[in-house]
């Protein structure tokens, strides 16, 4: 069962709600349309989705497992919380599932280079992985700041093949890597895809980065009615641009039954300017990358910098379909803070042997929160989209010089 | 010489109903008159600073620019290259803002004004009430790099409101259909752009702006400017030959950034001007381009 709105996707102009659209220069509306009419042809065809599920099987390693966090549960002290094991992915999160996606629809349309931005770098390794396997030459652009804080992931992704193209100029992160991308792609056109790395930019992006994460949730939700016999009662997710938090809820929007909650990113806190990566709790309507969405920017309209523990959930804006789950009251979004977010990485990692990504940590943190408050018959699902390696050498160099 | 073309302009603009938008038309009509394609000189309001913009404005004004586009500096500017870019953020750094840069107008005397941006800004205003003020302040128009006529309806109607253009920019990936589109739907000129990628002065203009020239006066009378990588006369002259004005931006605004002093950027602007100006004369061999 699934709600029309997930069957429908967005309207014809790229809209869920009052969210989304096409805010781009001229130079780029023509490739966006191709983009999508190859898309759309991709989609009725039940071939592009054989090898995509194959890839996913053979090579992802999906299904991911469902995990029931017995010794979290009893610390919690109230509701089961069940783990959907996205860490398990090969490159450690999901983010590869929507690569290999995007890169098959770009060898279907016939180009021969591939760029992408890259936060955390997660996403960089996952289209320097999908590049590696299926013999496009990868460029992978990153802002200066982020290639210091995330070096492991700027060193896989080069040997993987990828070359990393750092960004120096505004605030030296990710949507400044993704300003550069999308420069990039308006003048290679014609032999390049850019493979974006969340549900975010002008239309078709967030729809078709949606249409290939929500594996998560299909397979989330066909486990629990295998395992339980019956769906959960919450499904939590962390929220920055928001993929698996999309791909998460998708199976789940048509059950009335089913509560959905985003965690976002507090930082250290709402009221500290400049501290968070809150975009709906403490963000405004705006236009960043292509789409009307909610932002984190001034009163004159420049987008803000912004602060998280997390690289990953580190972003001044949330995909569209998002801010529309938000303002139709189907999707609740809370914040969680860095400290939280630390300490729910150690208690996972002790209490299940499971270390987390610190952006899924924030996940982690609410749904330990939550399940405290519910009772012993209720079931909390909980994505944790990826695993901690990259955030633990952080850790370690923080620990020894201390 | 150059003030009798600003007094001309000044004596066709009396008497005109129309007078805001009559002034970017009266431009084009004189450069018209003239054989010789309008130029169209863009820099960054508050680059390096909100006090040089007013001198700054003048030298483009001295040097011979028919019609000015101003920058409003923006935290992500998406369609720009690095000179642009660079300059964006100089601005910002120095404190400059919508309201000031509403206020450096007035020192283009009567020259008119294209007040040049991004969207997120006017959208954060308020579309109607920045409108408003971009034309209180004397500006003639409005360019948002990032919005296509599909998201542009409520920046539309407010600036056929406010007698004020809307100019759009076609790209060497618009397909022809689509130039009618835009082209039916800009007020003011049409842009188009004369290469792919985003702005600056490192790569030239493609061979291919004449045929895109030509496939967009098929379809408008309105004027077509051109614009990206113009960085030399020799640019200038080559997409004078078709088109009714001549936009350069990142060459202007690198000039801008090398100066040590506000008045060697003041004197490099407009000897620059100058020299892009007269190469935006029309041979007298080559045939006037039709209307």
């Amino acid at each position: 069962m699934t709600h029309a709105l997930y069957d429908s996707g967005p309207d014809q102009r790229g809209y869920f709600g009052e969210f989304g659209g096409r805010f781009v220069p001229e130079v780029l509306v023509e490739p966006l349309r191709q983009l999508e009419a190859s898309m759309r042809e991709a989609f009725v065809d039940e071939g592009f989705w054989s090898a995509f599920r194959a890839l996913l099987r053979d090579y992802v390693g999906r299904p991911t497992p469902l995990t029931e966090a017995a010794n979290l549960t009893r610390m919690s002290g109230g509701a089961r919380i069940v783990l959907k094991r996205e860490d398990c992915n090969h490159t450690g999160a999901h983010k590869i599932v929507n690569a290999l996606g995007q890169v098959l629809l770009a060898k279907r349309m016939g180009k021969t280079r591939l760029i992408a931005e890259t936060g955390a770098g997660q996403h960089g390794v996952a289209v320097a992985t999908a590049g590696a396997l299926l013999n496009v030459p990868v460029e992978i652009f990153m802002g200066t700041d982020d290639m210091e804080r995330q070096s492991l992931n700027v060193y896989l992704m080069r040997t993987l093949g990828a070359q990393v193209r750092p960004v120096a100029g505004g605030s030296r992160t990710l949507k400044d890597a993704t300003n550069e991308a999308l420069r990039d792609w308006a003048a290679t056109l014609a032999t390049t895809a850019y493979v974006i790395g969340s549900a975010v930019g002008p239309h078709p992006y967030p729809f078709l980065v949606r249409s290939f994460v929500r594996v998560i949730g299909d397979e989330a939700r066909a486990q629990m009615l295998d395992r339980y016999g019956r769906l959960p009662d919450h499904v939590i997710a962390c929220v920055g641009g928001g993929s698996n938090a999309i791909g998460t809820f998708a199976a789940f929007i048509g059950d009335a039954s089913v509560r959905l909650w985003g965690v976002e990113a507090g930082g250290r806190g709402l009221s500290v300017p400049g501290g968070h990566a809150a975009s709906l709790n403490g963000g405004s309507v705006g236009v960043l990358h292509g789409a009307r969405t909610f932002v984190l920017q001034s009163a004159a309209g420049a987008i803000a910098e912004t602060h998280s523990i997390s690289a990953g959930l580190d972003y001044p804006a949330v995909g569209p379909e998002h801010a529309h789950l938000r303002d139709i009251g189907r999707v609740e979004y809370r914040c969680v803070r860095d400290e939280d977010a630390q300490a729910a990485f150690e208690t996972l990692a002790r209490s299940e042997g499971i270390v987390p990504a610190l952006e899924s940590a924030h996940a982690i943190a609410f749904a330990r929160e939550l399940a405290g408050r519910l009772s012993k018959e209720s079931i909390v699902l909980v994505t944790c989209s990826g695993r901690g390696d990259k955030d633990a050498l952080r850790f370690a160099s923080a620990a020894a010089t201390s | 010489m150059f003030g009798a073309r600003r007094q001309g302009r000044a004596a066709l603009r009396v008497g005109c109903g129309n007078v805001v938008t009559s002034g970017l038309t009266r431009a084009f009509e004189l450069a018209r008159a003239e054989n010789r394609a309008a130029l169209v000189a863009f820099i960054m309001a508050g680059d390096p600073s909100p006090d040089w913009t007013p001198a700054l404005l003048q030298a483009l004004v001295a040097g011979g620019a028919d019609i000015i586009e101003l920058g409003f500096p923006y935290s992500d500017p998406l369609a720009d290259g690095p000179v642009i870019q660079a300059a964006s953020g100089r601005a910002l750094a120095a404190g400059m803002d919508f309201d000031r840069a509403l206020a450096c107008r007035e020192a283009a005397a009567d020259v008119p004004v294209i007040a040049f941006g991004y969207y997120n800004p006017l959208f954060v205003r308020g579309v109607e009430r920045a409108t408003c003020d971009i034309a209180a302040a004397g500006f003639v128009g409005i360019i948002a790099a990032d919005l296509p006529p599909e998201e542009a309806g409520p920046l539309e109607s407010a600036c056929a409101e406010n007698d004020i253009a809307l100019p759009y920019l076609v790209a060497p990936t618009t397909p022809p259909a689509r130039i009618a589109l835009l082209a039916a739907r800009a007020t003011g000129f049409i842009y188009a752009v004369s290469r792919l990628g985003v702005t600056g002065a490192d790569a030239p203009p493609s061979a291919g702006i004449a045929a895109c020239i030509a496939q967009i006066r098929d379809v408008t009378t309105l004027p077509v400017v051109a614009g990206f990588g113009i960085s030399s006369a020799a640019d200038a002259a080559a997409v004078a030959a078709t088109a009714d004005g001549v936009v350069v931006g990142s060459a202007l605004v690198e000039l801008v950034s090398r100066a040590d002093s506000l008045a060697s950027a003041s004197t490099a602007l407009e000897s620059q001007c100058r020299s892009i100006a007269s190469a935006c004369r029309r041979n007298a061999e080559m045939p006037v381009v039709p209307a």
